[in-house]
């Protein structure tokens, strides 16, 4: 039996991830904002077979409550095995482009704030000697384009950084492993028409923990996202920018 | 975007809204959505009961929210689909106390639909075993059950969404001690030999009619007639997903009435023993069909139409066999004819059943299936019978009335609610409700 940390658990994604390790019987500890859906995944979570569940509240944009919160959690857990870092928005990108107001408050929810917990985090993991660190960002990090680049930059920045905490926390037995969704059908794109490329949660959310489980650095889910970001990032630029993308 | 049910016909263009908490269903309800509205689930019913200018998925209404082990009393919001509750109670030995031909339906459907399982002559419908509903209606969130507005939860199991949007579903599951099914198959000659046997094994937990719809003559009416009990031996186990699928939309043609023919009698013949007995698994005895993905798209980009009806038993041999003389002459063959010996009505509004046979046809559309269906409305009604709400795309309201006497209470009640100004489907607007 694992114990597992998920921050942003309201998240479709990370709520799929939950009930995978639920269903493996291990305990949970989550942290969302909404509480009264927080409330509702942990009584699910329960049900579906999870030894034990507590849950706190979290605004990730409130950087000072940030180590306390964490405290608590380590507290209550003792030993955390995998922590899943799973908040975020999807911003307008027309909102961002208006308003620099807009753009930088989507940069501290989608990047800042990860950062900010990130640093307690690997510090934790670091003197706990051992554990996983899973990320979920984006393959819209991958190459700033016109369509979404406030986003991509966020989620860029944050891969860069775990890209050194990978580096830094080799030899202290801590992985850290970056996650780059494609499409998934959540209520965070529930506005879009959805094609052949579109994943559900759940099947992005079984690859998760598979990954966790082989202890991969990057992982880009649905598979088959990792070819069509090498063709998107290897695009040169005269062709890139005639491109709708 | 446009939707349609799992028959694929008809296509109507809907605005979809993805609530995730009672909370956001209430407040969307408080705001008054513009035009018709009705909840959807999975999708699996087969005509227009889920499709509205605005259609509430319950995709996120997907959490349990409490399981008694010891008791067997399940809690969940109404968009878990029946798949995840074997998933979660299955290995605890508990199982749906009625289940219908596939387990991609929602609790909420389910309860809509008043769904009815191969148990009905002893156990009856879903309802059954639901303790308490809670509905978000236009006056706000309510829990309903046989003692607390007693009236709203007649009306709402089987009501098609039509008083309001379930959100949680408390249900009392069934004692299982394995995962497996004791299975008889018999093999029948003719229509009244295959009510003989429905009638002689009807002590028998689960029981249903495969027909082959297409033999005449002598033959009219040949079944496999399939038991099933509860096994005491083997373990509780979960089955595998699907393995196959269909990926595209097949050629319509390939459905025609020389296949068809050729499908039934080949299923027919490929039992050879007049009693044949093994040990299944619930997967493949509950839900044949699920091990196919997408098994709809076989009949083509046009659709299917699902026709299910039911007759009393007074009258059961007689417009059994006139239909089925009508539909082996039309030769608009059908892949899977099911029939089914049903137990007493229940006291809701427009649950389907009722005592006597029930008869389930996949047809693929074409205007000529829809004449025919025409003409089957007029031999039900002539002999008291009615179509199941779930599986239709098409009877007029004349046949609704007449098949549901109790539609006028219904109505009513969905006025005293203020649910006829919301609450509306393709379906019930075809029906005038």
């Amino acid at each position: 039996m694992k114990s597992i940390l998920v921050i942003g658990v309201t998240s479709a994604i990370a709520k799929e991830v939950a009930r995978n390790y639920a269903r493996q019987g291990d305990s949970l500890y989550v942290l969302a904002r909404a509480k009264d859906r927080l409330e509702q995944i942990v009584e699910d979570l329960r049900v579906r077979g999870a030894g034990a569940v507590s849950s706190g509240l979290l605004d990730v944009c409130d950087f000072d409550s940030h180590i306390a919160t964490l405290d608590k959690a380590f507290a209550a857990m003792g030993h955390i095995d995998t922590v899943i870092v799973a908040h975020g928005t999807l911003p307008d990108q027309a909102a961002c482009e208006a308003s620099a107001e807009v753009a930088l408050k989507e940069i501290q929810i989608n990047a800042t704030s990860t950062v900010s917990l990130l640093t307690h985090l690997a510090n934790k993991l670091e003197s706990q000697g051992g554990g996983t660190l899973a990320v979920i960002t984006s393959v819209a990090g991958d190459r700033g384009r016109k369509s979404n680049y406030v986003y991509g930059s966020a989620k860029a920045m944050v891969s860069v950084f775990l890209e050194g905490l990978r580096h830094r926390l080799y030899r202290k037995g801590v992985n850290v492993l970056d996650i780059r969704p494609g499409f998934v059908d959540t209520p965070m794109t529930k506005n879009f028409a959805k094609g052949l490329l579109w994943a559900q949660p759940e099947t992005v959310a079984a690859g998760i923990v598979s990954a966790v489980e082989r202890r991969k650095n990057v992982v880009y889910l649905p598979f088959f996202w990792a070819w069509i970001m090498r063709a998107v990032r290897n695009l040169p630029d005269f062709l890139f920018l005639r491109t709708g993308l | 975007m446009k939707l349609s049910g799992w028959g694929r016909y008809p296509k109507v263009e809907c605005q979809p809204q993805f609530p995730q908490t009672g909370t956001d269903v209430v407040q969307l309800l408080e705001r008054g959505p513009e035009g018709t509205f009705i909840a959807r689930g999975l999708g699996r019913s087969y005509g227009d009961s889920a499709l509205a200018e605005a259609t509430l998925h319950s995709a996120y209404l997907d959490y349990f929210r409490s399981f008694d082990a010891e008791s067997g009393m399940l809690r969940c919001a109404s968009g878990v689909s029946l798949a995840t509750i074997l998933e979660v109670v299955v290995p605890k030995g508990w199982f749906l106390p009625v289940t219908p031909g596939t387990k991609f339906v929602t609790l909420g459907g389910a309860v809509a639909s008043d769904v009815h399982g191969k148990n009905h002559h002893i156990d009856g419908c879903f309802s059954e075993f639901v303790e308490s509903i809670s509905v978000a209606t236009c006056r706000g969130v309510v829990e309903c059950s046989r003692s607390e507005n007693t009236e709203l939860f007649r009306a709402t199991c089987g009501g098609m969404g039509l008083t309001g949007v379930i959100l949680e579903v408390e249900l009392r599951l069934k004692r299982i001690s394995s995962s497996y099914i004791e299975s008889t198959t018999i093999k029948t000659q003719n229509l009244s030999d295959t009510v003989a046997v429905l009638d002689e094994y009807r002590s028998a937990t689960y029981s249903v009619a495969w027909i082959d719809c297409l033999s005449t003559g002598n033959a009219l009416g040949r079944s496999l007639v399939m038991l099933g009990e509860h096994s005491e031996e083997g373990e509780l186990h979960l089955g595998s997903g699907a393995r196959l699928f269909v990926p595209c939309d097949m050629p319509g043609i390939l459905l025609n009435g020389m296949t068809m023919q050729a499908f039934n009698s080949i299923y027919y013949h490929r039992v050879t023993r007049d009693h044949t007995h093994s040990l299944v698994h619930y997967e493949p005895y509950f839900y044949p069909l699920d091990g196919v993905r997408n098994w709809n798209r076989l009949y083509g980009s046009a659709g299917f139409l699902q026709y299910q009806f039911v007759i009393p038993r007074d009258a059961g041999m007689a417009g059994m066999t006139e239909i089925l003389n009508r539909l082996a002459k039309s030769k608009q063959g059908s892949f899977l004819a099911v029939l089914k010996l049903f137990g007493k009505e229940n006291r809701n509004h427009l649950s389907f059943p009722l005592g006597g046979y029930t008869l389930a046809l996949d047809l693929k559309y074409s205007p000529e299936v829809l004449a025919l269906l025409d003409e089957l409305d007029r031999i039900v009604l002539d002999a008291g019978g009615r179509i199941y709400l779930a599986k239709d795309a098409r009877m007029s309201k004349m046949v609704f009335q007449a098949g549901y006497p109790r539609w006028e209470a219904f109505s009513r009640l969905r006025h005293e609610w203020g649910a006829h100004r919301v609450f509306n489907s393709a379906q019930s607007q075809r029906l005038g409700l």
